[in-house]
């Protein structure tokens, strides 16, 4: 079967590293009910291995996002635990995870330039403009924008500004990439071209990815895992892998094994969705 | 490992298949910027002339409407007066703005740090705005220690609320992402402020000077008129009200000119203090291409 042939071929640092020793993050029966008496999650238990790429996949309402937030700590948990085992902690306890968020929308500062957007994670740290200057335009070099860094946001096209906001990302060299839903409001053009540009980051640099989305089929191209869950309560109903090999270029997009782990998405999308949801 | 950075830096290529990015629109050609110029011109010329015809073909006494021409002459010939008036009239509009910009800018980065102090301090905000500010003269008058302190008093309380509400309503109209990764970064409550939620509200504040700028000119004038205040140290509003008195109506048009002018001025800088901080980047000055 085409699926197995792809399993033996993982040839990724990144992938064969994911399964090795401790967790990153451990979720831990985590729920969240909001004040308005919503459950946006519900007992949500999951693992996250170093230099995984995870899709968390679902139909909006999935609390797909509420994980994403929980684990940017922004926001607390209802009950449950959530568990940083391989990172440094502070002196109060707290964890000190390396992580970075890309939002749906680039969230650039409009007053300021590229490179000052750029900067911003390293100037909250206090480091100077001169002493952050190499890693700023480099991050802008990995996205392809270090000729715009004098730009303002404005003069930027949609995909420019996601790139702007994925280098403010990795400025910071982050271990964990948290991204929530970052191209849905691309076109379709600019979406496949940041996707194949994130992998090649991703292959690059090895980071540990959770990426939020809707689309089964962005989900199929990047991850290799992906975590379905469903709404109301929000949660979590399946936890495939895909064991398709990196690099994958554009060919994969028509490739027999990429429709096969669609059409398994899929079904577990609609089972999730089930019989009581009304679209 | 170097395998896979050789050929992929080559692959992470700059933004081409993205979407055009959009350009500056062209400023303006040279002949609209002509006829902008030359319109405002042309309409005042008419004016002025048809002012200055009727005046003539009618007959009209000084004493009811002056020429255009007579107005001007005694701008010119009343100038020690009048500029001397002039003088006291601006020192009170711009201390008074000034004040009102620290108060209001002060205040309102006080008010959004924390809600309870908002909800003590708010509602006394409005209720001073809300009052006619000729109603609260005479009391102030009693309570302050000159006339001169006074008609400042009043024209500050009708500049600080614009300035007010609107750099608050600027602090807490933050996008609340932008908030979120601020606080992701570990951001300090200062550095929150002082990176993003300020300039956020740049483009609020600059509105409420505009509107501060006019209405300080506006309340010294009218604070003066119901102080009464009168003699040699007296704004423009004394030397309105006594030229009225003794009819000298040219003086009366020539003293209103130089105030509308003030306030034009007034205006004109704001607008340009405006323009030059937001120009490139917010969409307020931006010219719109379709």
């Amino acid at each position: 079967m085409t699926i197995d042939t792809a399993k033996a071929d993982l040839s990724s640092p990144a992938a064969t590293s994911a399964v090795a020793s401790k967790p990153l993050i451990a979720l831990k029966g985590v729920s969240k009910v909001f004040s308005n008496g919503t459950t946006a999650l519900q007992n949500m238990t999951m693992d996250v291995h170093q230099g995984e790429f995870i899709s968390l996949l679902g139909p909006s309402g999935c609390g797909k996002s509420t994980v994403l937030r929980i684990i940017a700590g922004l926001g607390d948990v209802s009950s449950g635990a959530i568990e940083w085992p391989t990172s440094g902690h502070d002196a109060t306890g707290k964890a000190t995870p390396e992580i970075s968020f890309v939002f749906q929308e680039p969230t650039l500062m409009p007053w300021a330039t590229v490179f000052n957007n750029v900067w911003l994670p390293l100037r909250l740290k206090g480091v100077s403009k001169t002493a952050a200057r190499e890693d700023v335009l480099g991050a802008l070099e990995m996205v392809g924008l270090e000729k715009f860094a004098d730009a303002y946001p404005r003069e930027l096209s949609g995909g420019m500004k996601m790139r702007v906001s994925i280098a403010r990302a990795l400025v910071t060299r982050p271990k964990l990439l948290l991204m929530d839903e970052p191209f849905a409001a691309l076109d379709e053009i600019t979406r496949f071209k940041l996707n194949n540009d994130l992998l090649h980051l991703w292959e690059k640099f090895g980071w540990t990815v959770i990426f939020v989305t809707h689309s089964v089929f962005e989900s199929v191209y990047l991850s290799n895992r992906i975590v379905v869950m469903a709404a109301r309560p929000g949660r979590v109903v399946n936890d495939m892998p895909v064991d398709a090999a990196y690099p994958r270029e554009e060919e994969f997009r028509t490739s027999t094994v990429y429709n096969d782990y669609c059409r398994k998405a899929s079904n577990a999308l609609h089972q999730a969705m089930g019989a009581n949801d009304h679209l | 490992m170097s395998a896979i950075e050789t050929d992929k830096t080559v692959d992470i290529a700059p933004a081409e298949l993205d979407e055009p990015a959009p350009v500056a629109a062209p400023s303006d050609s040279l002949g609209e910027r002509i006829l902008k110029i030359v319109i405002p011109i042309a309409m005042l010329a008419l004016l002025v002339g048809l002012w200055a015809w009727y005046v003539k073909a009618y007959n009209v006494p000084h004493y009811i409407l002056p020429s255009p021409w007579l107005v001007a002459q005694t701008l010119v010939q009343d100038w020690g007066i009048l500029s001397a008036a002039l003088l006291v009239t601006l020192k009170i509009t711009f201390s008074a703005l000034a004040i009102a910009l620290v108060g209001g800018v002060g205040l309102a980065v006080v008010m959004t740090q924390s809600r309870w102090i908002e909800i003590a301090i708010y509602p006394y905000a409005v209720i001073l705005q809300v009052t006619p500010i000729v109603a609260i003269a005479p009391l102030i008058l009693i309570y302050a220690p000159t006339t001169q302190s006074a008609i400042l008093i009043c024209a500050w309380i009708v500049a600080f609320f614009p300035v007010l509400s609107n750099t608050a309503q600027g602090l807490k109209s933050t996008d609340h992402n932008l908030l979120n990764l601020f606080e992701l970064y570990g951001a300090s409550r200062w550095q929150t402020l002082f990176l993003l939620k300020m300039p956020n509200a740049l483009p609020y504040f600059l509105a409420g000077l505009r509107i501060a700028g006019g209405l300080a000119l506006i309340a010294a004038v009218v604070a003066e008129f119901a102080a009464g205040s009168a003699g040699a140290g007296s704004g423009l509003a004394f030397r309105l009200q006594e030229a009225g008195f003794r009819l000298k109506i040219p003086r009366l048009f020539s003293a209103l000119l130089l105030l509308s002018a003030t306030g034009v001025v007034i205006f004109f800088c704001t607008s340009m203090i405006s323009h030059l901080l937001l120009r490139r980047w917010h969409e307020s000055a931006l010219k719109r291409e379709n």
